[in-house]
């Protein structure tokens, strides 16, 4: 058997955390992982946030980030141990040998540089290729990873492409010094499902074509079941599981890969629609010193104890109606009648009733509270505010919110940094309650947490709205998490509603072309399903 | 909290905090009367006079401590001042936005365009200079600085989503302020507080040097250089003794202000 291109055995990873209070100490953040990846396989890497699993990837370039250490094990890349190499060897193997494509292709390329210069610079600093033949391979590169304009693309600026196409223009800077192995770090996480959809099959495309090998970092275990080979589950540092693609995606063995298959198991009821709570008509909102409405016509109604999901991509004008409704963005034209009465369209001059009984949740938790107060003074003030309770009875409010909440009684002295990320959606969660609303807008609250994590904060939204009879209008590009928990659902494009009613309407066919597109782009468990659903498209993606 | 304190930050606490203490005790520790004439014109350094005595035959330690009390006064009231006006405004100033801000920044452009000393030097020479007076002109003078300050850190706190959840949720001003950003801002600000005690140390000290700051008998700092500084031709160090002082206290002051700093900034994960 011919040695694998790269050999990871033992592999332990540490780093220097500094706790507040405390002497900063050293903690282990990978366990001893051993992996290989054979020339021309992909091999995917799927975690939650924490597992270790970017850190690994880099690892392969023997690249510890931000203060972090390759303090046990070895990785040969081409039967050389990487961790021992000299610093010249190292910077031999990167860019050259291993290179790696990074989440975040906008903050990753230099925007005062075009495109083409940074896409040949390290096959033509690492001798690979001269200039012109460097740019030759690129236009090429970037005709397979079906670019518009190969020949032209390059002359562009960073910013004259879309994020999609960006993100494909990293693959071909990862591509072109003919590496033996490229890093994909969650390459496609920031990107609309729709634009997701192209970048991979293009990805996979190029990885077949070039017989590159691949380490596939992600959270989504859909989407590195369409490109890997194999697969390796993992968790804490530590791997769980793996195995085939097939087999981790059809036969999981460890409970926690089998809860990562099976995630979004919420049994929801879908309720029919009764006299609103929320009435959105005609909105038209364009935000100050623009001359283009964001928001046009704008009509939809939520009624009592359901939930109204808002979904479209990035640039769709979702979160721009919370900012109508909520009175941050007056709009142009039209009305919001909430609990029967009319809002006024800026938020300052409405009564301390209509904020009370609209509350809002935020996407990222760890920006929507407060770093220097405790979790009791962040649940607490709306008591305060709203209800004038002092003393017991706010303790004792309090404790009850965070007992629905489902976090324990020392939870109230802790500050944000000492919380979870799903720990802190739960307070913010609590916070919201705390003011009785009879309405509360969440603004994509799932999209930053792990699967895992998100699905209890969906159970415990839903077991909520049973018991405080609340609204939600639930604002997301994520179509599994709409499926699990909507009601009626608005699909929104361009700022207009494409597509509205109840939820078994809009999921039923026939469906408009925005709508199919947007639906057959979420990545399903499948294996073999990128190739279905480019083959049965309506409609290009607005990313190409 | 005083465990696992640096070296630096001890040494500093040391060094103020003996200043701020021989300020506050002055009428204990001073060994003479503050105008009382004991010895001769510029005597040596001797038991009974350990830094000698002044151009008139005051105890220069005397002086030393006297000066210290009222330099450091003043100082101290005067960055309190332009800390309270400073950072509030600055804070309201983010906050309201449009075109409150617009006016109170331009206007605020239009007092620091004018160099604060010459400034000073215009209203003093029109007003009586007391100890109320000289608090009240620099602290007002020097908020301009911190108001930038402030409104460039609080700037970007308003535009986080906890900010927008106080507004949501209907809170005035007064708690957006002081409950919401405050708190995010004080890091900076602290720092800042050691570095404008400095300033404030120094601008006293130069108005008084230049007689329009400190009024005789009362003595500080920048006065007792400016009485002592003829002493300097002929070999006489008692014009030093005050720009030691100073120089010792600023580098203390900032030391302690560099610790706070780090111990804040680490604090429960507080903004970096």
């Amino acid at each position: 058997m011919t040695k694998p291109l790269l050999q990871v055995r033992g592999l332990k990873i540490g780093a220097t955390v500094y706790p507040p209070g405390e002497k900063p100490h050293d903690i282990e953040i990978v366990h001893g992982v051993d992996f290989d990846v054979e020339a021309g396989k992909v091999l995917g890497l799927i975690g939650e946030s924490g597992a270790g699993k970017s850190t690994i990837g880099l690892a392969a370039m023997a690249y510890g980030r931000g203060g972090v250490e390759l303090t046990g094990g070895t990785v040969h890349v081409n039967g050389r141990d990487v961790l021992q190499s000299s610093v010249r060897d190292v910077r031999r193997l990167r860019g050259a040998e291993v290179t790696y494509v990074s989440q975040s292709a906008a903050a990753s390329f230099n925007p005062a540089k075009q495109i083409m210069e940074q896409v040949i610079e390290a096959a033509v600093l690492q001798g690979k290729f001269n200039k012109t033949d460097a740019e030759q391979r690129a236009r090429d590169l970037f005709a397979k990873l079906g670019l518009p304009d190969p020949d032209n693309i390059g002359n562009r600026y960073p910013h004259q492409v879309s994020g999609g196409q960006l993100q494909r223009c990293m693959t071909a800077l990862a591509l072109c010094p003919e590496p033996d192995l490229v890093v994909f770090d969650e390459p496609t996480t920031a990107l609309d499902v729709t634009t997701q959809i192209d970048v991979l099959k293009a990805i996979k495309d190029a990885i077949r074509d070039t017989g590159v090998a691949a380490l596939y970092i992600t959270h989504d275990l859909a989407v590195v079941a369409q490109v890997s080979d194999h697969i390796m589950v993992l968790r804490m540092g530590e791997m769980v599981e793996y195995g085939t693609t097939d087999a981790i995606i059809n036969h999981p063995q460890e409970d926690y890969t089998k809860a990562l298959v099976s995630v979004r198991s919420i049994e929801h009821e879908e309720k029919q629609p009764t006299e609103p709570v929320l009435r959105v008509e005609n909105i038209t909102a364009r935000y100050k010193g623009t001359n283009f409405d964001v928001l046009h016509n704008v009509s939809v109604d939520l009624s009592p104890g359901q939930t109204l999901a808002v979904v479209g991509e990035s640039g769709s004008g979702k979160s721009t109606l919370a900012r109508v409704i909520t009175g941050l963005l007056p709009p142009r034209d039209g009305t919001i009648t909430f609990a029967g009465r009319t809002l006024t369209p800026d938020q300052p001059s409405r009564s301390l009733e209509d904020l009370r009984e609209l509350q809002m949740i935020y996407q990222m938790a760890d920006t929507a509270m407060n770093p220097r107060q405790t979790v009791g003074t962040i649940i607490g003030r709306p008591l305060e505010f709203y209800f004038g309770l002092k003393g017991d009875e706010k303790q004792k409010r309090i404790q009850e919110l965070l007992d629905e909440i489902e976090l324990g009684s020392g939870f109230q002295d802790r500050y944000p940094a000492e919380l979870s990320g799903g720990q802190k959606q739960r307070v913010c969660i609590a916070r919201a309650l705390a003011a009785k609303p009879k309405l509360i807008i969440c603004d994509e609250v799932t999209s930053a947490l792990d699967p895992l994590v998100a699905d209890g904060i969906l159970k415990l939204l839903l077991n909520l709205q049973k018991i405080e009879d609340v609204a939600y209008l639930f604002i997301t590009h994520d179509l599994a998490t709409v499926r699990a928990i909507a009601d009626s659902i608005a699909v929104m494009y361009q700022g207009k509603v494409q597509r509205y009613g109840t939820k078994s309407e809009v999921l039923t066919p026939p469906f408009d072309d925005y709508t199919d597109l947007l639906l057959s782009s979420v990545p399903e468990m499948k294996l073999g399903w990128l190739e279905d659903v480019i083959a049965n498209r309506k409609m290009e993606s607005a990313g190409n | 909290m005083l465990k696992n304190i640096p070296l630096s930050a001890a040494i500093g606490l040391i060094i103020t905090g003996t200043y701020f203490l021989a300020a506050i005790f002055a009428d204990v520790i001073a060994p003479y009367g503050m105008a009382e004439a004991v010895g001769d014109v510029w005597e040596p350094s001797s038991s009974e006079h350990w830094l000698g005595t002044d151009q008139i035959g005051r105890d220069l330690l005397t002086r030393m401590i006297y000066g210290g009390q009222t330099t450091i006064l003043i100082a101290t009231l005067a960055t309190i001042l332009s800390f309270a006006t400073g950072s509030v405004l600055g804070f309201i100033a983010a906050v309201s936005g449009g075109w409150i801000d617009q006016i109170m920044s331009r206007l605020v452009d239009l007092f620091m365009s004018i160099p604060s000393l010459i400034l000073a030097l215009v209203i003093l020479s029109s007003i009586e200079a007391t100890v109320v007076t000289l608090v009240v002109i620099m602290g007002l003078l020097d908020s301009t600085r911190v108001y930038r300050l402030a409104r460039a850190v609080a700037v970007d706190i308003t535009v986080m989503d906890y900010v927008e959840a106080a507004r949501l949720r209907g809170e005035k001003l007064q708690w957006i302020i002081f409950r919401e950003i405050l708190p995010n801002a004080l890091s900076p600000l602290v720092a800042e507080m050691g570095l404008r005690f400095i300033f404030m140390v120094l601008f006293i000290s130069t108005l008084s040097f230049l007689g329009i700051g400190v009024q005789p008998p009362l003595a500080d700092w920048g006065g007792i250089v400016k009485e002592n500084k003829e002493g300097i031709n002929f070999g006489i160090g008692a014009a030093l003794y005050p720009a030691v002082a100073i120089a010792t206290l600023a580098i203390s002051v900032n030391l302690i202000a560099d610790w706070i700093l780090n111990r804040t900034t680490s604090l429960k994960g507080g903004r970096g």
